[in-house]
């Protein structure tokens, strides 16, 4: 018997790349008018199935019913035609068009030669008020905020008729605040009988928006279940395959001398404008401090300027006692200042280098691994053998590319070498993006051991969780100041969700 | 498609492109009505097939194996470097003026100061251009090729104008220089049927040596490979851009220069107004691109591209085909070769690519590293 109330059924669906199986037998259903979670870790499979559905790649084998009926999504347009819209994490808007034309842009209502503003205008405002979105179409995209733009994307979709709409991984760049809204947004869409699709792989958006959950790992469906039956630390094991241990032990540490000492400093961009304008922080040993704030907000420029990538226009960054504003790269390096940066793949490695290369980036030129010019391969290969145990890095050898490894064990090489320095202060910048729950526990603890040894940590990074989780301190960054300073214990999403849009906090001593 | 592994690959694909190229070339032929097979034969055998075929193609070699790694060492460090024929004319005449103004010092002293020179004046050809990316960013494709006029040209004034004619035959030819300054090997040119090879095939031996170990064992190799390869991570691991740049193009142009050195020293003799940039220069370029940069690569890759000239010599005269449909066949085959990346596509490669590929798809996290790291960049701008 068919259940038509199944908008979307993807049967025992496998895509093969080259024998890799992405996705290696799984099951779908989407019911009409719900919220569905797809969740799972970065790589179990997420975004090849849901790159299936939306036909912008083709299942080796399996079957998909729409409605009912039997489907052969060979095309993007296929998708749309069949009412299937994605709203993609990365925005895909144009900054210098006003929300009208972005929505608009590829499906445009004519009048004759002329496109028909006024008629597309009646109709996205219709829509706009009827799924609550709060949208003002003559505005541009340079001049609303991330989460606005957010809604401009779902117009898009919903302006393009669909009634099955895919969400990957939303909420990535809102505020707590925005979370909340967004959730509400969603209710209402399944409320007009819109069918939701949410990737995600936070488990209290899942607890506070889905119906019910399709959990898959390593290319395979684990269930589908419904939210109110099951708990997140259940929902967490299933993920991951094995118990997870969802609480960190972070013991007291006696904090030291002051290692880092950022003093009104101010960052300017090419065009001369102030990124960062005026800041001013210290950092101590054996403490963490945790940089959190909306991607865009000034963390690139302040890593760039402590580790001496950028220019630093006015004020002194000390670090260990020393005036180190606007010193070379290794000048800082050899200082005692290690570096994870957020990109891996782009200024973490050297990825048609070996693991062994790779982990002597910072330090080949130095006695062993060189002297007189001349590199001692095999200190170097004896040197990553050792590293590759000490930090559990996944490889058959230390001569392979390191592009061969997988993000989690790349991001260890990475890990390994700037740890394994005798580095007195960390700068870690999203040391844990895009890596799968195993990864990031184990990241997380080597952090905390750092801390335990008595470095310095400084970690910038946009995932609220991990800041809360970590840090001794937090520092909240808003348009290249800190609007607040805030400890963990005494803090909430919420206040710090108004740091982060700039609301400053009453009474706090801001230096 | 045939599954190979990534290594197996690398020698597979210009052998077959060679193969393809002579095909080609085979086929031009027969539509032309000439015997391809007769072509061939007597390419090979004029250019391999007695002692003095021999000595001049290892002769035609030896300048395309400096050039070559000239532009192999530029292109590891991501510096294009389409310089070469200045940087080797620029050699060329500096080493036979050192000769001609000093006929009567010692060969021991001579030669190697001769040899110095040249290697010098064509770093510093290269090096302006590198210090102009250096300094201000200034695309090298374009002041090298400008670069290659200005000492087309600059070498003719200073021959004509500034070299004293006592050194000259006539205002476009100089006196051929003295023994105490040659390249020349008595006894192995009459060993190789009185050809004109010479020294330079030994000191380009030791260039493909120092080439190899300069690249894969010293800490400089490792900074040019590192920088080529990702400028980004080499800067944040505290390299220079700029120093590696320099020191890049300076030792490009002096392979290049020493290029131009065994042609002089070596070949010629003497130095002649040249009305086009040196061949030498341009063949190096393809002939380290099908060499696929490594040491091995240019040696065997130089010795094709000598075969195919000194060869191609031996069509016209003992297969009687003209010139022009000689030249058709030889570009013909050098264009299979320099479009490897077709012929690349027939394989596919185990493993690596396969990996590369679910990390593509499978995976939100590679989209969104490209998209935050355009971000990022937008930001520093």
């Amino acid at each position: 018997m068919e259940d038509v109330t199944n908008v979307i059924e993807m049967r025992h669906i496998v895509k093969d790349f080259d024998g890799f199986k992405a996705n290696n037998d799984i099951n779908l259903t989407l019911k009409k008018g719900e919220i569905l979670a797809l969740l799972g870790e970065n790589g179990a499979g997420k975004s090849t199935l849901m790159s299936i559905l939306s036909g912008l790649i083709q299942p080796t084998s399996g079957s998909i019913k729409v409605r009912g009926q039997k489907v052969n999504i060979k095309n993007p347009t296929v998708a749309k035609d069949l009412g299937i819209g994605m709203v993609h994490q990365h925005f895909m808007l144009m900054e210098s068009f006003t929300v009208l034309e972005n929505i608009i842009l590829g499906h445009e209502t004519t009048k004759g030669p002329k496109l028909d503003f006024k008629k597309a205008e009646k109709q996205i405002m219709a829509l706009s008020e009827r799924y609550n979105l709060n949208i003002d179409p003559q505005k541009k995209i340079s001049e609303i905020t991330v989460a606005q733009q957010q809604r401009v994307e779902i117009l898009k979709v919903l302006y393009r008729g669909a009634d099955i709409m895919i969400f990957d991984e939303p909420t990535a760049v809102l505020t707590p605040q925005e979370i909340m809204e967004f959730i509400q947004i969603l209710h209402g869409l399944a409320k007009e009988g819109k069918s939701i699709i949410l990737i995600t792989h936070k488990l209290e958006e899942i607890e506070r928006a889905a119906d019910r959950v399709t959990v898959i790992r390593a290319g395979q469906s684990v269930g589908t279940f419904a939210v109110a039956n099951v708990d997140n630390n259940r929902l967490a094991e299933l993920m991951v395959g094995r118990h997870v241990n969802m609480t960190l032990n972070k013991p007291v540490v006696k904090i030291g001398k002051t290692m880092l000492q950022v003093e009104n400093l101010q960052v300017k961009n090419k065009q001369n404008v102030a990124i960062i304008k005026g800041m001013s922080f210290n950092l101590h040993a054996g403490e963490i401090l945790g940089v959190a704030g909306i991607d865009g907000n000034g963390q690139d420029e302040l890593v760039r300027a402590l580790t001496g990538l950028q220019h630093v226009h006015s004020g002194k960054i000390m670090i260990d006692g020393e005036d180190m504003t606007n010193r070379k790269v290794r000048q800082i390096t050899e200082k005692g200042v290690s570096y994870i940066p957020a990109d891996r793949q782009k200024y973490g490695l050297i990825l048609p280098f070996s693991v062994s290369d790779n982990l002597a980036l910072q330090t080949y030129y130095q006695e062993p691994f060189s002297r007189h010019n001349v590199m001692h391969y095999d200190v170097i290969h004896e040197h990553a053998r050792k590293l590759i145990k000490q930090f559990d890095i996944r490889t058959t050898s230390e001569k392979l590319p390191v592009s061969d490894l997988s993000g989690g064990n790349q991001q260890k090489v990475i890990i390994a070498r700037e740890l394994s320095s005798n580095s007195n202060l960390v700068i870690a910048f999203q040391p844990t993006r895009g890596l799968d729950v195993g990864a990031i526990e184990y990241i997380h603890n080597q952090l905390l051991n750092e801390r335990a040894q008595g470095k310095a940590i400084l970690l910038i990074s946009y995932e609220l969780d991990e800041i809360m989780q970590l840090s001794d301190r937090i520092i909240v960054l808003h348009n290249g100041s800190i609007s607040g300073e805030v400890r963990p214990e005494n803090t909430s999403d919420e206040e710090l969700g108004l740091l982060m849009t700039g609301v400053k906090k009453e009474g706090s001593a801001l230096a | 498609m045939l599954k190979v592994t990534l290594k197996t690959k690398k020698i597979l694909v210009p052998i077959i492109s060679i193969l393809a190229g002579f095909l080609v070339g085979a086929i031009i032929m027969l539509v032309w009505s000439y015997n391809p097979f007769q072509a061939y034969v007597s390419m090979f055998s004029s250019a391999l097939g007695n002692m003095n075929g021999i000595g001049e193609t290892i002769r035609e070699a030896t300048p395309l194996i400096f050039t070559a790694i000239g532009f192999a060492i530029a292109s590891t460090a991501g510096f294009f470097n389409i310089g070469l024929p200045g940087q080797a004319q620029a050699g060329w005449l500096s080493s036979i003026w050192v000769v001609l103004a000093n006929p009567n010092m010692p060969k021991v002293f001579l030669l190697p100061l001769a040899v110095i020179t040249g290697i010098i004046a064509g770093a510093l050809v290269a090096g302006v251009a590198g210090w102009l990316r250096a300094q201000f960013g200034t695309n090298e494709v374009i002041t090298t090729i400008m670069i290659n006029y200005i000492v087309l040209y600059s070498c003719q004034y200073l021959m004509q104008q500034v070299m004293s004619a006592k050194l000259r035959i006539d205002t476009d030819t100089t006196k051929t220089i003295t023994a105490n300054g040659s390249l020349k090997i008595n006894w192995l040119s009459s060993m190789f049927g009185d050809s004109r090879i010479n020294a330079g095939i030994f000191i380009a031996l030791v260039a493909v040596f120092l080439y190899w170990y300069l690249m894969r064992k010293t800490t400089t190799g490792f900074e040019i490979r590192s920088v080529g390869t990702n400028a980004a991570a080499s800067r944040y691991a505290g390299m220079s851009a700029k120093k590696n740049i320099m020191l890049s193009m300076l030792l490009s142009g002096g392979f290049a220069g020493l290029g131009g050195v065994v042609q002089g020293l070596g070949t010629y003799q003497n130095y002649f107004t040249q009305t086009t940039s040196l061949d030498i220069g341009w063949d190096g370029l393809s002939v380290a691109l099908l060499g696929g940069g490594t040491a091995v690569g240019i040696l065997l890759a130089s010795l094709l591209f000598s075969i195919l000239k000194i060869g191609g010599l031996g069509m016209q005269t003992i297969a009687g085909i003209p010139y022009e449909i000689v030249s058709i066949v030889i570009a013909a085959i050098i264009f299979f070769v320099a479009i490897q990346y077709v012929i690349g596509l027939l394989f596919k490669t185990k493993k690596v690519q396969a990996i590369q590929k679910v990390t593509k798809s499978a995976d939100t996290d590679s989209d969104s590293a490209v998209a935050d790291s355009t971000k990022t960049q937008g930001g520093q701008n």
